[in-house]
């Protein structure tokens, strides 16, 4: 166990009974020969900190500054994303959804909680909820709504329900005048909710506010 | 199944938590993570069949636990299922015996993560349908796993994509088996599948379905 500790984490009251039991559970695990504790920090580590959303926004960023990678990603997703070094687990297959001026897209998984890994990391919390499972699909305007997403009557709103292992993000729209940014600068507006379509990029100013 | 894990549509459940932003709440959580996907590797069980295990919780267990509670309660069943564990040793939390398997190391991690499991296969058969062909959603409701819907079933829409052959989560799940099943991306419209007077106006669904959970066309 010594070389498994979180040192971020201290607890001082008592665990909790969810907490004995994984506690207890790991242990077992460990002693069996299942479970190498090196390998559990590594797959925790992993995704806390060196895969996240910033991937997805680079990929992004260039779509947005290189027309012909664009072409490419709309085409066949998985290659093109994999160009920029993303692939793997929960991103086997990729499919990229464009927004446009008549066009808004949102991602959910209503069965459990699909999610793009190699580009966004692992899903929020309320992504997994139910409440953001059950309503995306019959009412994704009022769920937009209250993430401060208010689209014209004339858009459409398109929801992709992750039912198989193709796993989906969205291509949100560049703000106005960004003509002046480079990409890095491009990928740093790009936050995650924008790639799941719960949000638009706001412009530069927005931003710095 | 027609488990409570079948969310989509349900009423009731309020508005989205957003104050929710991380992925782990607690430390419990992380481990539940790393144990699920570490065990995994092991090999003995498949992405469909971890599905079913969290997708068998009790219907009101389901909805009022947490995410990671369903990941912890399907690993445990996972482990005892494919005999790595006995009901006492779970229990007791004492391995007997201790030490008769290998696990995954860490160094094998990277390598795990970055290969994933790709679902795309070569298929003898070729697709039935076109996009543009406006199909009928069976109405099944099987007690095995599957990945169709329960509010796409009896339902019409218009295939707008073909992904090729993907493995077939229902026998994948059922039998371990990896059986090529062609896989659509099906387009339905907010009134087909909520009526009239729910829908929201210019919504549209789009649902990745198998070809065996298409009934046929649809007029």
């Amino acid at each position: 166990m010594s070389n498994h500790q979180h040192p971020h984490h201290h607890h001082t009251a008592p665990l909790s009974e969810i907490e004995q039991r994984v506690k207890q559970l790991e242990t077992l695990l460990v002693d069996k020969g299942l479970v190498d504790p090196r390998a559990m920090d590594e797959l925790v580590d992993t995704y806390e900190h060196r895969v996240g959303p910033r991937n997805g926004a680079r990929v992004v960023a260039r779509a947005w500054t290189d027309p012909e990678y664009k072409q490419r990603l709309l085409e066949d997703a998985t290659s093109a994303i994999m160009e920029m070094g993303y692939a793997g687990r929960q991103g086997e297959h990729m499919q990229v959804v464009e927004n446009t001026d008549k066009v808004h897209n949102m991602v959910v998984c209503t069965l459990c909680s699909c999610y793009p890994w190699p580009v966004l990391g692992l899903p929020p919390t309320w992504y997994k909820a139910s409440s953001y499972r059950a309503r995306a699909v019959s009412e994704p305007r009022a769920v937009l709504e209250e993430f401060g997403v208010h689209l014209d009557p004339d858009v459409e709103v398109r929801v992709w329900d992750s039912t198989s292992e193709i796993r989906y993000l969205v291509l949100p729209r560049r703000p106005d005048n960004t003509e002046h940014l480079n990409q890095d600068q491009l990928a740093e507006l790009v936050e995650r909710d924008a790639m799941i379509g719960v949000a638009l990029v706001p412009a530069p100013t927005e931003a710095a506010a | 199944m027609d488990g409570a894990h079948d969310l989509g549509g349900m009423h009731g459940f309020g508005p989205v938590d957003r104050s929710q932003q991380q992925n782990f709440v607690g430390e419990w959580e992380e481990k539940v993570f790393g144990l699920t996907l570490a065990c995994g590797m092991q090999g003995k069980w498949n992405l469909d069949q971890s599905r079913f295990a969290r997708e068998r919780m009790d219907p009101a267990h389901y909805l009022g636990s947490s995410y990671y509670e369903h990941w912890l309660h399907g690993l445990e069943l996972l482990l005892l299922e494919s005999k790595l564990l006995s009901i006492e040793e779970l229990e007791s939390g004492i391995a007997n015996p201790a030490g008769v398997f290998e696990p995954v190391p860490q160094e094998r991690v990277p390598g795990l993560l970055e290969q994933g499991s790709p679902t795309l296969m070569e298929c003898e058969r070729s697709a039935i349908w076109q996009v543009g062909d406006r199909v009928r959603i069976r109405n099944e409701h099987p007690h095995h796993h599957t990945r169709v819907p329960r509010y796409i079933r009896g339902r019409c829409g218009e295939i707008m994509r073909h992904y090729g052959a993907h493995i077939f989560p229902d026998a994948h799940s059922e039998r371990g088996e990896k059986v090529p099943e062609h896989l659509y991306s099906v387009r339905f419209s907010g009134e087909e599948l909520w009526g009239d007077k729910a829908a929201e106006a210019k919504s549209a669904i789009f649902v990745d379905v198998f070809e065996p959970y298409i009934e046929g066309t649809a007029s």
